[in-house]
């Protein structure tokens, strides 16, 4: 019941937000596909290093001042590159951008597949891709070989230290939380504790209660673990400066992870009548049994390949909806030659970008949320017990 | 969908080391929050609902007896009431009873009271009979004397003697 309302609503959603974003993406699209292009065919020419130094992490409004500058590598559009800045924003980064000039720089754990090598060292000394160091070179924000050679990174990018960082703010969170219910014990909840007892047993009545039934106990602390998770890193992505602005939950990496733990937390669990399902689908002519199997055995992967997918495209979507909405003012502004054009694109992007943050706000918690419900719901199919034959009806 | 297609397939290629530092978070999270906060918590939600549950029943089982006591109450008061009434009833009775039974005895003692003067009477009057009874004796005796006394000549003053005498005799 709730889960169609939701549906229903956030199809709505899109279809209004659709109607009102297409045309300055279809704007930007025009140029990005100009730029890119170039971009491919010259992947490693000085001038695109340049670019980076001055496009990578920059926030909305730095790019705003240094248009000027990336104008000359690209000196027959003298357009701002709206499709640039909205990838190098999605895009996971080396280094941690705060203001104008200054960044953090982040660890890089760099393992050279073809040279075996593992290589330590602090993305400062890339100085924003000024330089390279012991083979390697920032291209956009990410750590490249010079030389083209395969390699892994595990550095500590800006995602994961975003991750780190929704680990160390949860941990402290609920760490105090239970604090409290073991000092308050019997009592009524208090602050912090009174603040996420309704999520907490929204979660566990509503959530894992409802879809597991009476095996729940067992899978509540993964549920509200990934609920808080992705709903932590969903709001750090909101935050349009350090430590926020990482698009965590929006790549693609991340809602893999959390799809496979959702996939095993599932399969691992699947009772036998769950597999029975799957293979010998009982209550069907002998016939179908095989086929049925097929597209159930696919069913398996298709599930948490939706929840992967779902997560990453809503909040990337989020983000590159407000990042259009935003690059508006410079394309208005014709990177700052008219001002009146500026001040135009001002008058349509700050009241549009406010509603979609109101509304991003909302999806952060919404995404989280259906996350965790279907893979409850998943995990209840998997465990939950048939005493009838007559329930196969489907 | 225009925007990923036109730049690169870097935002879906999923990142090994991102995917190797995700996992490695995710899994100490999971472990920490688990073993330190949702199990705990859920202990805590799971006990005070227990005790909640517990409060409302012994609530409702105090009412229980409340109500039980109220009527027992009651009953007794019904009870003290009827008893009252009885008593009281008793006593009316036994005043009745002791008032009648105080008449009868009166009414018996009046009677014995009576019969006793009645006997008296019977008794003086008898006495009195005998009195004059004696007395009369006496005077026959007397007047017997008297007579012998004259000598009575003739009959016929002996005749007169005689009712002479019980003329006076009858006199008295």
């Amino acid at each position: 019941m709730i889960h169609t309302k939701f549906k229903f609503f956030v199809s709505v959603l899109f279809i209004a937000l659709a109607s009102f974003v297409a045309t300055p993406l279809v704007n930007a699209q025009g140029h990005g596909d100009n730029h890119n292009h170039k971009g491919h065919k010259h992947p490693h020419n000085h001038s695109g290093q340049n670019h980076d130094h001055k496009g990578h992490g920059k926030s909305n409004a730095a790019h705003a001042g240094n248009n000027h500058g990336d104008s000359h590598d690209h000196p027959e559009d003298g357009e701002f590159d709206v499709t640039g800045m909205i990838m190098h924003h999605l895009a996971d980064a080396n280094e941690f951008h705060v203001l104008g000039d200054f960044s953090i720089p982040l660890p890089c754990i760099l393992y050279n597949r073809d040279k075996g090598k593992f290589d330590m060292f602090l993305s400062s000394k890339f100085e924003h891709g000024h330089k390279t160091h012991n083979g390697y070179k920032l291209d956009h924000g990410r750590v490249k070989t010079v030389d083209g050679s395969n390699f892994i990174d595990f550095s500590i990018t800006k995602n994961v230290f975003t991750m780190l960082l929704a680990s160390l703010i949860l941990c402290l969170i609920f760490f105090s939380v239970a604090g409290a219910y073991k000092r308050r014990e019997g009592q009524a909840p208090k602050g912090l504790q009174g603040f996420l007892e309704p999520l907490i047993v929204f979660i566990r009545e509503d959530v894992a209660k409802a879809n597991i039934g009476p095996k729940y106990e067992k899978f509540t602390p993964y549920l509200l673990t990934v609920f808080f998770f992705i709903l932590i890193c969903n709001l750090l992505g909101l935050i349009p400066f350090f430590p926020g602005s990482a698009n965590v939950t929006g790549n693609i990496a991340v809602t893999f992870v959390l799809s496979v733990f959702t996939f095993l937390m599932i399969n691992l669990n699947g009772n036998k009548d769950y597999w029975k399902h799957i293979f010998w689908m009982p209550g069907l002519p002998i016939a179908l049994k095989p086929i049925l199997a097929v597209l159930e055995f696919i069913g398996i992967f298709t599930k948490p390949f939706a929840l992967m997918i779902r997560l990453f495209a809503n909040i990337s979507g989020g983000h590159i909806i407000i990042l259009s909405l935003v690059s508006l003012i410079f394309i208005f502004g014709k990177m700052g030659t008219s001002l009146a054009g500026a001040a135009g694109g001002i008058a349509i992007a700050v009241p549009f970008v406010l509603f979609m943050n109101v509304i991003e706000l909302f999806v952060a918690f919404l995404q989280a949320y259906i996350f965790t419900m279907l893979s409850a719901l998943f995990i209840g199919l998997a465990v939950e017990e048939h005493d009838h034959d007559h329930a196969h009806a489907h | 969908m225009i925007l990923l297609e036109s730049s690169s397939t870097a935002l879906i290629t999923p990142d090994l080391g991102l995917i190797f530092w995700t996992t490695l978070i995710f899994l100490i999270l999971w472990f920490l929050l688990g073993r330190f906060a949702f199990k705990p918590i859920g202990n805590a939600l799971r006990q005070r609902s227990e005790s909640i549950d517990d409060a409302l029943q012994q609530a409702e089982k105090a009412r229980n007896e409340m109500s039980q006591l109220q009527a027992d109450n009651e009953r007794i008061i019904n009870e003290a009431k009827e008893e009252r009434v009885k008593i009281l009833k008793e006593a009316k009775e036994m005043r009745e009873q002791i008032i009648a039974k105080a008449k009868e005895d009166a009414k018996e003692e009046a009677r014995k009271e009576t019969e006793k003067a009645m006997q008296e009477i019977e008794n003086q009057k008898m006495a009195a009979i005998i009195d004059v009874k004696n007395m009369i004796g006496n005077s026959t005796v007397d007047l017997a004397k008297k007579v012998l006394k004259r000598e009575l000549a003739t009959p016929s003053d002996h005749e007169a003697f005689i009712a002479q005498e019980i003329e006076k005799l009858n006199l008295n």
